[in-house]
């Protein structure tokens, strides 16, 4: 049974090799190890988190294109509906252009793909998704502080961010603040797709305590956050755990990590 | 061993997961709409199918008429949008059909409702509803988890009549209700409900915004203040001016008048009051059973009252939160405009907004033999400082900090053409009080100032403050002028 799981997995995961092992070192950025407490998952202790490098900017609506342009079956006229529902790149205008608004989007984040779409395209280029675990750790950066958390002003921002309604266009993925590590757009571009996006899920009613015996599956609820004040990191979580591999949503894009032993074993 | 099956089983569980894509489901949320309506069983087919009809605030769907259940099918969608919280302050809502309070649902008992909860594509979060006319885990907030761009469909049957709260359950749960999720459904009972001339859909609601009361532009959502359970704005229909000015409530002399009214909170208990009347009836916390001549009514933060009454005399009646800073300072005022003939017999016409008009000493009698001299200024700028305090004790209550009134009810002071026009007029209406129709900077105002008890010399100093403030046209008002401004307007 594992052994058919894994072998579905490799199928599922090849692609159009032109692009793999693409990628410039130069457009990612080193995080450094450390600890953090995630809002949900391990309690009230820290958790490890190795470094690894992240892709300085979300992935945009170009670099997406040149990739389903080299991988058909996910062009949206192609690509299967287990994989991504309806309203799969959405925004283009056909399966292989983006369209009468590239000019305005091309180097914006790509959005409306799938977990699949995005896990796929990260493959592609020899990486992977990052984790919860990782995303979120990198997002605790301001411009200057590696962990932000106690910024109110940093912190007042994102909630602000949050609390607004999409742009009819979204700005490019320069547009945005670069964080202590150098990686721009954590926060105040779009929601993005993590590898384990749903490994410690918020039920669906928020208010549900342990006791449901669904938590066992899904996760902690909302009583059990480390920190009921942490707004931004509860709607991170919300937004996740409201999502199924094959959704896609109109301000939810993707960016790609890669784990640092990967890249030593390449050079 | 048997730890390393089950970890092996919660692998294999996991890879089957990530790989296969098999919709990983916290419970029972719907992946499709279809799928659920196919396997939503519970959903009766001998029953006609009715599509409700939804009403944005003020306004209420028709009674219903039908003397049997239906399966009744609500479709409502959550949007995310700006709209204006109070005159020049904007505010991001989100909302259930684009306005706060969000669409009336009106079904009746033992009906069987399809839920259709919709989630704009470009809303930036995921929302849900809980309704409390709901039996059973989450009130549908279980079954309506929905991410931007999606739909989710589930059922109910209402069991119970009553006026309930409907709101957003996603986290943080406070945050979606203070940002407007809430709304009201109304389950009639079996034997139905009276006809009554006019109903109405009011709901409180508190609002925490960055900025205080009345500070200019898009306002963000202050954490610290909904927390601290400190509301910046406490208002009916999610904005200061919801119902006052052109979109008062209208009804007749001799209507029988109904409001549906509810409290979306977050945080906020409503001491619901409506100046100049007696409620004949209240189905208090939206249960239907009845209390006679209630004045006041509570109205919990997730609860509902139903308030009937009928109209006698003709005027403005003023809906408040007899909480009454709320009312005053922080935009709780609605307004009813009865129109008809006098009734001079149980009103010998006297306005009724006085008896709640400003707060303080200024209406009552000062026992001038007890109080310490007042201060005399000597120059413009001591007019303007002891001016400027008179202004807080007495005028500020309702012509606001910064001058800028309250739209439909208190005219503006600052940049008032009014008041620019005439100094000696104005010295009149501080002096004297002022009742009736005026208009000021375009907007008609119908209302009542009363006297105020002050000094010449008092009169003086507030209004230099005032001349010399938010962009009048400045200048000094002399204890002089002002005495001979009272003696020509005597004769």
């Amino acid at each position: 049974m594992a052994r058919q799981l894994f072998i579905l997995m490799l199928v599922l995961s090849t692609c159009h090799l032109a692009l793999a092992q693409k990628s410039a070192p130069a457009t990612m950025a080193r995080i450094k190890g450390g600890t953090f407490v995630p809002l949900y998952g391990a309690g009230k202790t820290a958790v490890p988190v190795k470094g690894f490098q992240l892709d300085k900017f979300p992935v945009t609506n170009a670099e997406f294109l040149a990739f389903v342009q080299q991988n058909p079956k996910w062009r949206k006229s192609e690509v299967k509906r287990i994989f991504a529902d309806a309203q799969y790149l959405r925004h283009w205008t056909t399966g292989q252009s983006i369209g009468t608004d590239a000019a305005k989007i091309n180097n914006s984040p790509v959005i409306n793909v799938s977990w699949f779409a995005a896990k796929a395209y990260c493959e592609c280029q020899g990486k992977r998704l990052p984790t919860v675990n990782e995303w979120e750790y990198a997002a605790l950066a301001s411009e200057t502080k590696a962990d932000a958390t106690n910024d109110e002003k940093f912190y007042q921002r994102s909630l602000e961010w949050y609390s607004q309604p999409n742009p009819e266009y979204l700005p490019s993925v320069q547009s945005s603040f670069r964080n202590y590590y150098g990686v721009y757009g954590m926060i105040g571009l779009v929601w993005e797709w993590t590898a384990d996006y749903n490994s410690t899920m918020l039920v669906s009613d928020a208010r549900t305590t342990e006791s449901n015996n669904q938590q066992q599956f899904c996760g902690a609820g909302a009583s059990s956050a480390t920190n009921v004040k942490n707004y931004v990191a509860f709607m991170r979580y919300a937004f996740r755990s409201s999502l199924k591999p094959n959704y896609t949503v109109g301000n939810l894009g993707f960016r790609c990590a890669q784990s640092i032993n990967t890249q030593l074993a390449k050079r | 061993m048997k730890r390393s099956l089950v970890n092996r089983a919660v692998y294999l569980l996991s890879v089957a997961i990530y790989s296969a894509g098999i919709l990983s489901s916290c419970s029972t949320q719907a992946s499709e709409a279809e799928s659920v309506l196919s396997a939503g069983a519970s959903v009766s087919k001998e029953l006609p199918v009715v599509e409700a009809e939804l009403t944005s605030p003020p306004q209420v769907p028709a009674l219903i008429t039908r003397k049997h259940p239906a399966k009744v099918i609500v479709r409502l969608e959550v949007k995310e949008v700006v709209k204006q919280l109070a005159d020049g302050v904007d505010y991001t809502f989100w909302t259930f059909g684009g306005t706060v309070p969000g669409k009336f649902i009106r079904i009746r008992q033992n009906d069987e409702v399809e839920f259709h909860l919709m989630n704009h594509p470009d809303s930036k979060n995921p929302h849900n509803i809980d309704l409390h006319a709901v039996t059973g885990p989450g009130g549908g907030a279980n079954s309506t988890f929905t991410a931007p761009g999606h739909e989710t469909v589930f059922s109910f049957k209402a069991l119970n009549s009553g006026l309930y709260v409907y709101h957003c359950a996603t986290a943080p749960v406070g945050m979606h209700i203070a940002n407007g999720m809430y709304g009201l459904i109304l389950v009639e009972p079996e034997e139905g409900m009276a006809t009554v001339d006019k109903e109405f859909y009011v709901m409180q609601g508190d609002f925490y915004t960055k900025g205080d009361f009345g500070d200019p532009g898009l306002q963000p959502f202050d954490m610290k203040k909904a927390m601290d359970e400190k509301p910046t704005y406490v208002v009916f229909n999610g904005s200061v001016s919801a119902l006052t000015g052109e979109n008062a409530l209208k009804a007749k002399t001799g209507e029988k008048v109904r409001l549906y009214v509810g409290n979306g909170g977050p945080g906020m208990v409503s001491s619901f009051h409506l100046i100049g009347e007696i409620f004949d009836t209240v189905y208090p916390e939206g249960s239907f059973t009845t209390k006679s001549n209630v004045q006041t009514t509570l109205i919990p933060a997730g609860g509902a009252a139903i308030a009937e009454f009928k109209t006698d005399v003709p005027g403005n009646y003023v809906l408040v939160d007899h909480a009454i800073f709320r009312a005053f300072n922080k935009g709780a005022l609605g307004m009813l405009k009865v129109e008809g003939p006098e009734n001079k017999e149980i009103y010998s016409g006297q306005i009724l907004d006085k008896i709640y008009l400003p707060e303080g000493g200024t209406i009552q009698e000062m026992p001038t033999a007890k109080a310490p001299a007042a201060p005399v200024a000597e120059s413009k700028e001591e007019r303007i400082a002891l001016g400027k305090a008179i202004f807080a004790r007495n005028c500020q209550a309702c012509h606001q900090a910064e001058g800028q009134g309250v739209k439909g009810a208190f005219p503006p002071l600052a940049k008032s053409d009014f008041l620019n026009a005439d100094v000696h007029r104005a010295i009149g209406v501080v002096s004297n009080g002022l009742e009736g129709q005026i208009k000021v900077n375009g907007q008609l105002y119908n209302s009542t100032m009363p006297k105020l008890q002050l000094s010449d010399e008092e009169v003086a100093n507030v209004l230099t403050f005032v001349l010399n403030s938010w962009g009048n046209k400045g200048g000094v008002v002399t204890t002089e002028e002002v005495i001979k401004t009272k003696a020509i307007s005597k004769e």
